[in-house]
């Protein structure tokens, strides 16, 4: 159990909705939810989701905590937008999803090999470097994700595609070396980098007892 | 019936339905002068297009026979049928009133015997029946218009269709040359009674309204339980015109929701209990009602109505509000949706699906003829501002017609209590 996820548990020990609605990205929405559903039948990916996102709001209002965080369904959300169209309480259904998957992994609670998860991740890697999201190499990470053998099982098995992309200028073999980024990428990192430590000193802050009683 | 006469004690009444009349016949009985205005061709309004009320299940006709049968005794009312209030000026105790007179083409000579509907040939979709029928362009708009006489489609003077009917008329009650005219008046006080219209059920796009047959709004439903309705009473398929038998109720069809309407209806709840008897009346056991629903709102004495619906073998409650209705086979409307109760996945096909839309005010925000509060679901608040101008029934908020009797008779009196500081001033 990391030590964030500690801290979290014992400052908020009897109110996940407040921990949710402190640091979950729209998590003060939660308690808005009127469980009619319309969210939850309106997901295109809905039956492939292990607690829809109504359940998931109901859970987080119970108190299950340990439920919700290690859930892989926040993860399954493609955001497009159907539950925020239709919510009659215009609850901001997709960001309360990622905000929650973003929480969940703060706190290294994400399901082991969540592919959503992993991609998430490979995508921001990539994107950091150069500022712009390198097509070749995203697609090749995510084709050996899982390792060297099925990465090539994958990369055929989509030829065709990539072949059509490189044709469309989509892709470009080229971008394997090097690839095109921003003007001033050292300044995008510095800047992402500052953010960072920012936040890293407001989650910091739970890891100090005295500071986390009266917080 | 252009000439009125009016005095700054006189009360307006705008709106001729269930409040409208009741504040006009409550405020006329007790010896205040009173000229009623409506919009409709009849007074009644909505009312008049319901075959039974909740709780009781009795008949609105018995209500609306009572009161029309008051409004035609009492010498101190006025009743303009056709007319819209255009511009409302002045203050309490004194405004004038503008009213614009639509022309009638049928005077009082009419004996409603219906020897002009026989001549005309033109149909027109029928309003009384939310257009799931068809009437002449001479007609009667219900078999207890008040005032009896016949209207005719404006659609249809400049046709042979308005001469024909000018000269089936054995009375002389047809002028073809009737037009439209405006009359001024003072009054003393207003009482509002515009009430409300149906939520346009198409607006709910994945309801699909405008789209599957055999998806209807609670309105329309009503009126093919009724007897006189275009069904004859029977509650069919539009699809087909096969019975239908498995019914599904859908709740809060645009009501309590902030893409449609912030409030909630309030009468919704009742009145699909009380069309699942119409259901369960005329199939007995072969009747399958199911309510989808957020929450059942059937308040007070109400409570007992809904719990013996509850208790009916055949009468289904799912706590879910629909996501989206698709194409079934047979053109059964299929609903798509998770329960809250359990968080099941639901495909579930029905003959036939009610939407219980819910109400609007039917006078929109900007079109009010004078400055007076309106809250954020375009209701009447009561406010220092409207000075003279009372709301009443379901100007003033979603009502069913126990409450909307009710605050008429409330706004009824605020209003001779206008009129009574007036004539005081005057002696």
């Amino acid at each position: 159990m990391s030590e964030l996820n500690k801290a979290m548990i014992e400052q908020y020990r009897n109110s996940f909705l407040s921990e949710v609605e402190a640091n979950v990205e729209e998590g003060e929405w939660v308690k808005m939810c009127m469980q009619c559903g319309v969210c939850s039948g309106s997901c295109p990916l809905g039956k492939h989701w292990a607690h829809p996102p109504q359940e998931i709001f109901m859970m987080i209002r119970a108190g299950k905590r340990e439920e919700v965080l290690t859930s892989d369904s926040m993860w399954m959300c493609t955001s497009c937008y159907n539950c925020i169209v239709r919510c009659p309480r215009q609850l901001p259904i997709t960001h309360i999803m990622h905000g929650l998957a973003t929480y969940a992994k703060k706190l290294g609670l994400t399901p082991k090999n969540q592919p959503t998860a992993k991609f998430a991740e490979i995508f921001w890697n990539n994107m950091m470097k150069k500022g712009r999201v390198n097509e070749l190499k995203l697609g090749l990470s995510l084709y050996f994700k899982d390792g060297f053998g099925p990465g090539i099982k994958e990369a055929l098995r989509n030829k065709d595609l990539g072949m059509k992309m490189m044709k469309a200028k989509r892709m470009a073999a080229g971008e394997f070396f090097g690839g095109h980024g921003v003007k001033d990428v050292s300044g995008l990192q510095k800047m992402i980098k500052k953010a960072q430590e920012l936040e890293d000193a407001r989650m910091k802050k739970f890891d100090e007892p005295e500071a986390s009683q009266d917080g | 019936m252009t000439e009125v006469v009016a005095t700054n004690q006189t009360i307006l009444v705008v709106g001729g339905g269930i409040s409208g009349m009741t504040a006009a016949l409550e405020a006329a009985e007790t010896g205040a002068q009173v000229v009623l205005v409506e919009k409709r061709p009849y007074l009644g309004g909505r009312v008049s297009q319901l075959y039974k009320y909740f709780p009781k299940l009795c008949h609105p006709t018995c209500g609306l026979e009572i009161n029309q049968r008051r409004a035609k005794m009492n010498p101190n009312l006025t009743i303009v049928t056709g007319a819209e209030v255009s511009k409302l000026e002045g203050e309490a105790g004194n405004y004038t009133a503008t009213v614009k007179l639509s022309p009638t083409y049928v005077n009082d000579n009419c004996t409603a015997c219906g020897e002009c509907a026989k001549a005309v040939e033109a149909e027109f979709d029928d309003e009384y029946n939310y257009g799931l029928s068809k009437r002449k362009g001479a007609y009667l708009p219900h078999v207890m218009a008040h005032p009896m006489k016949y209207v005719l489609d404006p659609a249809i003077i400049g046709t042979d269709d308005a001469q024909k009917a000018k000269d089936a008329c054995k009375y002389d009650a047809i002028d073809l040359d009737d037009k439209e005219k405006e009359i001024q008046f003072p009054v003393g006080a207003v009482v509002w009674a515009t009430g409300w219209k149906p939520y346009d059920a198409a607006k709910i796009q994945p309801y699909g309204y405008d789209r599957f047959a055999n998806v209807v709004t609670n309105v329309e439903f009503e009126r093919m339980a009724d007897p006189k309705g275009p069904t004859g009473g029977k509650i069919l398929r539009p699809s087909d015109g096969k019975e239908a038998k498995n019914v599904a109720f859908i709740q809060c069809a645009g009501s309590r929701d902030r893409n449609h309407l912030y409030h909630c209806s309030r009468i919704c709840c009742m009145a699909s209990l009380k069309q699942t008897h119409y259901v369960v009346d005329a199939y007995g056991d072969d009747a399958q009602v199911s309510i989808y629903y957020i929450d059942i709102r059937a308040i007070d004495r109400f409570e007992d109505f809904y719990a013996e619906v509850r208790a009916m073998d055949n009468v289904k409650f799912i706590k879910s509000k629909v996501a989206s209705i698709t194409r079934g086979e047979n053109d059964n409307p299929c609903l798509n949706g998770v329960d809250t109760e359990g968080y099941h996945r639901y495909a579930t096909e029905h003959d036939l699906v009610v939407l219980a839309t819910g109400m609007e005010p039917s006078v929109s925000v900007d079109s009010f003829p004078v400055d007076v509060e309106i809250n954020r679901e375009g209701f009447i608040e009561p406010a220092e501002k409207n000075g003279g101008v009372f709301a009443a029934g379901c100007a003033s908020d979603a009502l069913d017609v126990n409450r909307a009797v009710q605050s008429a008779t409330g706004a009824a009196l605020k209003a001779i209590q206008v009129v009574n500081r007036v004539a005081r001033a005057e002696g």
